[in-house]
């Protein structure tokens, strides 16, 4: 820590923190590529950008919880002095207020206050921590019917993120003065994110900062006084909110190459694709022969959108030898393969009722059923028989699309399948999905990344766990897509 | 409102076993009966609070059977011969315990394994310090366990002297506040600067800090020591935990209701004995009871999903 020129006599637009040239690579991956940016007492910057633009890890380093691997960040104190590293970031009163939630179920409200607040000890701590969350949860969101004694699991979750946004804005050893706020808004209703918005404008307008991340532009309209905008590890606009317009902020954020489109498949779509074979009753549907994209930020709702209908078309004891549905993981590890079985075996996992004989597995046909499949997909290794594990992450996916193709399913569904897969097996695995469209198969299809949703028929965008738009033919577009994944209306005035 | 049903729940249960022992056994409503019904159950108690701190950052121990006997035969035989080097040995078993929990974390090892594993490492030293069951209990022990409080016999006095003090210490202290949290979300408390592998290894060191005074307390009532004195205990204490209201995952504990469960696991052994029923079925009916009681704790959980998910909408 080192101490700065002047202490004491802070210049009302000193910033409160600094980050140079900030950079985090995990590999080769490039999270946060080169950020600059200062952030003053009073400002409330607006940070804007899609999925995977690095507004986490921009976080992440901003509140001192990951260390650039080059660059600087620095903080300044309320005395002027100035330092780096997570303790500093403490010392300086920058909190977080992460999307996903982190509070303790099992502890009540006043109890997960004594995390964050390490001045909480000694006899009486329970007082104190009951005084501070409920004096902040009284000037944040007036008329909340929350108690410091209340178990946090038994709270609903629009209550738990109010008593998370609380304890980072309540008063502690250290005065809260720049706080971060991700997704603050997304599970509270309108009036009660309208108070968190006064408290961000009231917060500010007393010298406080705030950080302010949200998906619903209009929010970020209302309380924001800068716009950064993040796309590939970098800020690649930054303008006074009143810079910009919303349309203006889609475009800057969009802007993905757009070569991809002359991919798509020969085959007239309208020749490929027949009669409608699933609607859900939410909304979803899709034609016989179909590739249909489900799209929007990640976690609205698509997941557990294709996991509803799977289960809902599976699960019966008749359907095991002639499945409706047939799943493509993406997590892999979670639900996809089976990490101490062979190749082979994972890749007949779902055919196994028809390579029965007397009871028992079909030892040769398993086998030629593995060997066609391995040409036909060409899965990378020397002898079916190795373990899975064995192979790189876009083999072992191949091997998950097979167990899944091979199948008679009629339908197939594939959760984000294309997550760690490398570009060349991807180039295989569309090049795939679109023959067996061809031949009669449907797909539903979730992706995270826009170029995939472009290869689709039809795409379904996700807000807030809803439908918010069907785009169809040349309407499939990035501006679509993120005019769509994108609140546009503000909350209602 | 769960966090009430929780409580209630071993209670309720302890105090049915009690009517049922007392309509079997009248005599057993007094002082001396009291004291005989429960003065076994003391060790386990603490033996159960110990398996409760492993539980309550999500780990569990199958180590603590094994480790409260091998605490048993350091206490009846060095610390009663030469105290000031029993006394250093015990700490450095506690020590011990600390340095498992860290290695669990830091190596991301699942503890089940390592404290199976360590089950064998204190079994065959208490083997190798007591060949056969012998020793002496130190005085001073003996006397603590044998003392006659006026009105309420020892046992019960130790009972409710143990849960509050570890209800104090893990549900109201901030340190225990911090310990629990590890449980309930170690990223929060990670993000929030706190080393998670000091806090696991506190924890580790007061489950191994109740596992020797389980096994002094032990040595106190029987007077001598035996390598496999306390072997049923790993799974006696894991049942009372939960007996009492804890959770396997999620850092929900309470040592209240531990020591409940405890006694009520103690009870169940004398109310079977007053059945005459055969102690070939003892165990099995021990079984039993403890199926029963998580059962009957598994519908009122249902239940007040049910209300919960009405009140939600």
């Amino acid at each position: 820590m080192e101490l700065a020129t002047g202490a004491g006599a802070l210049k009302p637009d000193a910033p409160l923190v600094a980050l140079s040239d900030a950079r985090v690579h995990f590999g080769a991956v490039r999270a946060l590529d080169g950020v600059s940016l200062t952030i003053s007492p009073g400002e409330c910057v607006g940070l804007i950008g899609h999925n995977g633009a690095g507004k986490s890890t921009a976080v992440n380093v901003i509140n001192g919880g990951l260390t650039p691997t080059g660059g600087s960040v620095s903080y300044v104190m309320e005395d002027g002095s100035q330092g780096t590293g997570a303790v500093a970031a403490r010392a300086a009163g920058i909190r977080s207020v992460f999307q996903e939630l982190s509070l303790c179920p099992n502890l009540t409200v006043l109890e997960n206050l004594r995390i964050p607040h390490r001045d909480l000890t000694g006899f009486g701590w329970r007082k104190t921590a009951a005084q501070r969350i409920s004096k902040a949860l009284g000037e944040l969101f007036p008329g909340h019917r929350i108690e410091p004694g209340m178990a946090v699991g038994d709270l609903t979750l629009a209550e738990r993120q109010m008593v998370e946004i609380a304890a980072g804005f309540a008063e502690g050893a250290t005065p809260a003065r720049l706080v971060i706020l991700d997704e603050p808004t997304s599970s509270l209703d309108a009036s009660i994110a309208r108070q968190l918005l006064a408290h961000v404008r009231r917060f500010c307008s007393s010298g406080g900062a705030v950080i302010f991340i949200s998906h619903m532009l209009g929010e970020v309209f209302e309380v924001a006084t800068r716009i950064d905008v993040m796309k590939d590890g970098k800020i690649i606009d930054s303008r006074p909110a009143s810079g910009f317009t919303q349309q203006s902020l889609i475009d800057a954020m969009g802007h993905v190459a757009s070569e991809k489109t002359d991919v798509r498949a020969a085959v007239e779509a309208g020749d490929r694709i027949g009669e409608e074979v699933l609607s859900t009753p939410e909304g979803l549907s899709a034609r016989r022969g179909e590739i249909v994209g489900l799209a929007g930020l990640a976690g609205h709702g698509q997941a557990e959108a294709l996991a509803r209908f799977f289960m809902s078309r599976s699960g019966a004891l008749s359907k095991v030898r002639t499945p409706d549905v047939a799943f493509v993981a993406g997590d892999r590890g979670r639900d996809g393969v089976m990490p101490l079985w062979s190749i082979l075996r994972n890749l007949t996992l779902t055919h196994l009722p028809s390579l029965v004989r007397n009871g028992l597995i079909d030892r040769d046909a398993e086998a030629r059923l593995g060997a066609d499949w391995k040409a036909r997909i060409g899965i990378r290794t020397d002898n079916m028989n190795n373990p899975i594990l064995s192979l790189s992450g876009g083999n072992q996916q191949k091997a998950l699309f097979a167990r899944a193709l091979a199948s008679t399913a009629p339908i197939v569904v594939m959760d984000d399948p294309m997550r760690g897969v490398d570009v060349g097996t991807k180039q295989e695995a569309y090049e795939l999905v679109r023959r067996e469209a061809e031949s009669g198969r449907t797909f539903l299809w979730y992706s995270t990344e826009t170029e995939e949703v472009c290869q689709c028929d039809r795409v379904f965008v996700f807000r807030n766990g809803l439908i918010s738009a069907e785009l169809t033919g040349a309407a499939i577009n990035e501006e679509n897509i993120l005019a769509a994944s994108f609140e546009m209306q503000g909350a209602a005035e | 409102m769960s966090g009430r049903y929780r409580i209630l729940l071993p209670v309720i249960s302890l105090a049915v076993l009690l009517a049922a022992v007392f309509y079997l056994q009248p005599r057993a409503m007094s002082y001396f009966g009291l004291n005989l019904l429960f003065n076994l159950a003391v060790p386990i108690a603490l033996a159960t609070i110990a398996q409760m701190m492993i539980i309550m950052v999500n780990d569990i121990d199958l180590s603590i059977g094994t480790f409260v006997s091998f605490s048993a035969c350091v206490t009846a035989t060095f610390l009663n011969d030469t105290p000031l080097l029993g006394a250093a040995i015990l700490i450095a078993a506690i020590l011990a315990y600390a340095a498992i929990g860290a290695l669990i974390h830091l190596r991301e090892l699942p503890a089940i394994v390592v404290t199976l594993g360590m089950s064998f490492v204190w079994g065959g030293v208490a083997v190798l310090l007591l060949p056969s069951p012998g020793g002496a209990a130190p005085g001073w022990i003996r006397t603590l366990m044998t003392v006659k409080p006026p009105l309420v016999p020892m046992a019960v006095v130790a009972c409710v002297l143990i849960a509050g003090v570890t209800h104090v210490l893990i549900m109201r202290s901030s340190t225990g506040t911090l310990l629990r949290a590890v449980g309930g979300n170690t990223k929060a408390v990670a993000r929030s600067g706190w080393s998670v592998m000091k806090l696991k290894a506190g924890a580790y060191a007061l489950a191994g800090v109740f596992g020797v005074l389980s096994g002094m307390c032990l040595v106190g009532l029987t007077t001598s020591a035996d390598a496999n004195i306390a072997l049923r205990y790993t799974l006696l204490s894991i049942a009372g935990v939960i007996l009492g209201g804890g959770e396997f995952t999620g850092g929900k504990v309470s040592p209240v209701g531990a020591v409940i469960g405890a006694l009520t696991l103690a009870l169940a052994g004398s109310f079977l004995s007053f059945m005459r029923l055969s102690p070939d079925w003892q165990i099995g009916a021990q079984g039993a009871i403890l199926i029963l009681v998580l059962a009957v704790r598994l519908v009122f959980s249902r239940r007040g999903r049910k209300w919960k998910g009405a009140e939600n909408g």
